[in-house]
């Protein structure tokens, strides 16, 4: 994939470039979906799966934030944003023709084709799956590079359940999708319990498998247990880390794990790299 | 048509047993099947039965004034459902509601529990493959109630 962007060469990865809301999709209770072009001539290169922009929402602050489409060189951007605090509230209060700043692509990416020949196994925990959907579209859209594909899917309830009408769509272009929530009411009638349990049922064989996993930490850890325990290796397990960052472009250290810094080292990481420092007290 | 013994041996938690051991277990089980909606197990009755599922999933419920019933985990093919019957005072826990037609083998716990008891390797190697089973849904309730879905972010 190409950068998409004309004046990229120009930019300064450390200024932000206006941004318009073009539209706007709610898509769980405090989850929107943000289409984003750009107000000028300026825009920033292409993105690949895995990578993420910083937003800034004037006068809130600005994070860090995974495309959750990749939009084919049109300049448009979009991501899918959860509001937990200041910064990804104003972004989701943002309304169709509100500018926002924005910075990127930052960070590495999941390297699909790494996984060519082999089978991929895909576990996304609760909006974890925003980062992933850009890496499963291209597997689908290049599906006889791969073998077996697995999507497997895990949410606190099935109204938390990310992007339910593509997961169908996924079914139908030929991967296997299962999902599981914690809890649920009324008439679901899909499976309950944790994303692990899905892993002993998934149709891939461990020694050709490579597997990308996003979600909260702790969901992580346990599922690369798990995944490991069907018998793949750690070198083919990726994860996507999540730390507070500032610069984006490793010169701060705010993102510090270890001697990595996940903004320009991560997010998305081999495990073997990364095992040891999941699940530290104080980093 | 395959015996008990034979379907019992294709469970995860039963494969590998002795063919004498199986034989056992299967002269206190019998072929059941629930249609869709249809309640397994109801809370707070005598649990004298676990069930070892062919097929079809079970919802196990709570029922919560206010919201109606939640369903805290499913069971799928070859999982095993209700422990209960293991120890006193031998009353069923949870609702276990089917989820479209489920084909199950029934224990009889009293059965299962003498047997056990007059054969003490049989017992022990019965708790060597139920016990995992416990502590496996144990931890993963554990998680489970740690809302990782929810929970803070980034350090
Ligand atoms: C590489 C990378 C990619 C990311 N991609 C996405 C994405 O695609 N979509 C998205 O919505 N978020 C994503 N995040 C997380 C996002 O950056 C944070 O939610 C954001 O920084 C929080 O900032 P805030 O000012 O809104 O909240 P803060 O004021 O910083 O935090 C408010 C409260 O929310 C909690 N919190 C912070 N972050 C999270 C979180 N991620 N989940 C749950 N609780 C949290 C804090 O502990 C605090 O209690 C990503 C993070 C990284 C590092
Ligand atoms: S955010 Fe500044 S070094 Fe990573």
């Amino acid at each position: 994939m190409t950068a998409a962007g004309t004046d990229s060469a120009v930019l300064e990865p450390t200024t932000p470039v206006a941004y318009r809301v073009a539209g706007k999709r709610k898509e769980m209770g405090d989850t929107w979906t943000l289409e984003l072009e750009p107000v000028g001539d300026q825009r920033l290169p292409g993105f690949l799966p895995g990578q993420f922009s910083m937003l800034y929402a004037f006068g809130s602050g600005e994070v860090p934030i995974s495309v959750s489409a990749i939009a084919g060189g049109s300049g448009e951007l979009t991501h899918t944003v959860r509001a937990v605090g200041a910064a990804t509230g104003a972004i989701c209060d943002a309304r169709p023709g509100d500018q926002l700043g924005v910075r990127g692509p930052f960070g590495s990416v999941w390297p699909l084709d790494a996984a060519e020949g082999g089978d991929v196994v895909v576990v996304a925990g609760g909006i974890g799956l925003a980062p992933l959907r850009p890496a499963i579209e291209q597997l689908i859209a290049e599906r006889d590079r791969y073998r077996a594909v697995t999507v497997l899917c895990g949410a606190r309830s099935p109204d938390e359940m990310l992007y339910p009408s593509e997961l169908q769509d996924w079914r139908e272009a030929g991967i296997a999708v299962e999902t599981t929530v914690d809890s649920a009411t009324g008439d679901w009638e899909g499976r309950v319990g944790l994303v692990t349990k899905l892993i002993p049922l998934a149709p891939f064989q461990g020694e050709r498998a490579t597997a990308f996993v996003c979600g909260p930490e702790i969901m992580m850890r346990f599922v690369a247990a798990e995944l490991r325990g069907r018998g793949i290796p750690p070198g083919r397990i990726h994860v996507s880390l999540e730390r507070n960052m500032q610069c984006a472009v490793g010169h701060c250290g705010h993102c510090q794990l270890a001697h990595l810094f996940v903004c320009r080292d991560g997010p998305v990481f081999a495990l073997d790299r990364v095992e040891p420092l999941l699940g530290v007290r104080e980093l | 048509m395959r015996t008990i013994d034979q379907l019992l041996s294709e469970a995860p938690a039963f494969s590998g047993m002795s063919s004498d051991q199986l034989e056992l277990i299967a002269g206190c089980g019998l072929n059941r099947v629930f249609e869709d909606g249809e309640y397994v197990m109801r809370e707070g009755e005598p649990a004298d039965v676990f069930y070892v599922l062919r097929s079809g999933r079970v919802a196990l419920e709570v029922y919560m004034p206010g919201r109606g019933a939640l369903t805290i985990e499913t069971l799928d093919h070859g999982e095993l459902l209700g422990w209960s019957w293991l120890v006193p005072p031998y009353r069923v826990a949870f609702d276990a509601k089917a989820i479209g037609t489920v084909h199950a083998i029934a224990f009889d716990g009293a059965c299962l529990r003498g047997k056990s008891d007059q054969d003490t390797e049989l017992g022990y190697e019965l708790m060597k493959r139920i016990v995992p089973v416990l502590v496996e849904r144990l931890q993963a309730t554990r998680v489970q109630l740690l809302d990782v879905y929810g929970g803070p972010g980034p350090v």
